[in-house]
């Protein structure tokens, strides 16, 4: 038992060093946050409720592709019996999120979800890059 | 529950019945159910009409415009879903070295011919690229392509290309209201399926200013294909291969 003194010093320091990146936010000030989406002003109700677009909006998407070009139905009947037509770029960014950058980028990199290659070819509408050329010249340095 | 010889057999009986009874069933009907067969899109082009202008590219433009086809800087990259090739190249059984003077290497427009034997569907092994049964349009599923280019050698009008490069660089102006390719993917013409799901013909039909070409359903008896076919004289692209392309050339 002449050793507790180190073994406990020696506890202590690991456990401040595992727990530092905690501390030294906390000292910054800054905490994890959600990410702030842009939400869309016009249109209030998504095609589906938020909870399922949050957990499930990749298999709605891959549906939605799949009764596209598959299928040729090119029209979906939401959940609250509106009609959507069915279309990634020129339904869900065009009418509503009008910025890929602001609304999927912001939690695809928080979560670390990455980029999904819908965007190697589906295209942000032209409105979107319209309204992002002003807040890309912002953020500039 | 025991089983005996008798009673086994006499299930397997029913089962061998049944199974045989199915097939007949299905023979009878005339195989599987097909889907309801509303139209059946085809063109009508007038070669004399489109001849007399030669330079004009506004098929061409309208085309490549609206569907986001780049322009490549290296030839052995090209992408094209419609051009001119010359009268010899596109009809090499027609003609012969003594072929009427206006049609001697004269530019024909060509795309893809959407036939009702599609050699690049028999061939594509993931199913992106088939034929609609509704319309009779050979769609491309650029989700699915996974760039074998095996359509590609079974083309026989060499309508298709394979994006060796990522194309968004070379697309100007972009459309964005229409998806752009990327790298290792297929693509052709598919007789403008979004403007037709509008109800709109498709867009070399509408920038044509000679209006040579005239697009139709087949189905319909009234139609303006169907009248043209009835009464001038129409030859398709190399129609010995047996694949019947439904894009018909008036050529006098």
């Amino acid at each position: 038992m002449r050793d507790r003194p180190i073994i406990i010093t020696a506890l202590v320091v690991f456990l401040a060093l595992v727990t530092l990146p905690f501390w030294y936010n906390l000292a910054r000030g800054q905490t994890a946050r959600a990410p702030e989406l842009k939400l869309p002003g016009a249109q209030l109700q998504c095609v589906a409720p938020v909870e399922y677009m949050r957990s499930s909006h990749m298999e709605l998407l891959n549906d939605w592709r799949d009764q596209a070009v598959r299928r040729n139905l090119r029209r979906v009947t939401a959940f609250n019996g509106k009609v959507y037509r069915i279309s990634l770029t020129n339904t869900c960014l065009a009418l509503c999120h009008t910025s890929k950058a602001e609304f999927c980028d912001r939690c695809h990199n928080y979560s670390g979800a990455g980029t999904p290659y819908c965007w190697d070819c589906h295209n942000e509408p032209r409105v979107a890059q319209a309204a992002l050329l002003p807040a890309h010249g912002r953020s500039q340095p | 529950m025991s089983t005996n010889r008798r009673g086994f057999l006499g299930v397997a009986g029913g089962c061998a019945l049944a199974l045989a009874g199915k097939a007949a069933v299905e023979a009878l009907s005339g195989g599987r159910p097909s889907a309801t067969s509303t139209s059946r899109w085809a063109m009508v082009i007038d070669l004399a009409k489109c001849l007399k202008e030669q330079g004009c590219r506004k098929c061409v433009e309208a085309c490549h415009r609206a569907h986001n086809v780049p322009t490549l800087p290296d030839p052995r990259h090209e992408v094209k879903w419609i051009w001119k090739e010359s009268f010899e190249g596109a009809f090499p059984s027609e003609g012969g070295e003594h072929v009427r003077e206006e049609l001697r290497g004269s530019p024909v427009l060509v795309f893809c011919n959407h036939c009702d034997q599609p050699p690049c569907v028999r061939v594509c092994p993931t199913q992106a690229t088939w034929k609609r049964a509704e319309d009779g349009v050979v769609m491309m599923d650029w989700h699915r392509c996974i760039g074998c280019r095996y359509c590609i050698a079974a083309c026989p009008y060499g309508s298709r290309s394979f994006n060796w490069v990522d194309p968004r660089p070379y697309v100007s102006p972009l459309n964005a209201e229409y998806p752009t390719r990327t790298k290792g993917v297929v693509e052709k013409c598919t007789f403008c399926e979004e403007r037709l799901e509008r109800s709109q013909p498709p867009a070399c039909v509408e920038a044509c200013p000679a209006k040579a070409l005239v697009f139709g359903d087949l189905r319909d008896p009234n139609s303006e294909v169907r009248r043209l076919l009835r009464t001038r004289y129409t030859i398709r692209r190399k129609p010995e291969l047996g694949t019947l392309p439904q894009i018909y050339y008036i050529v006098a």
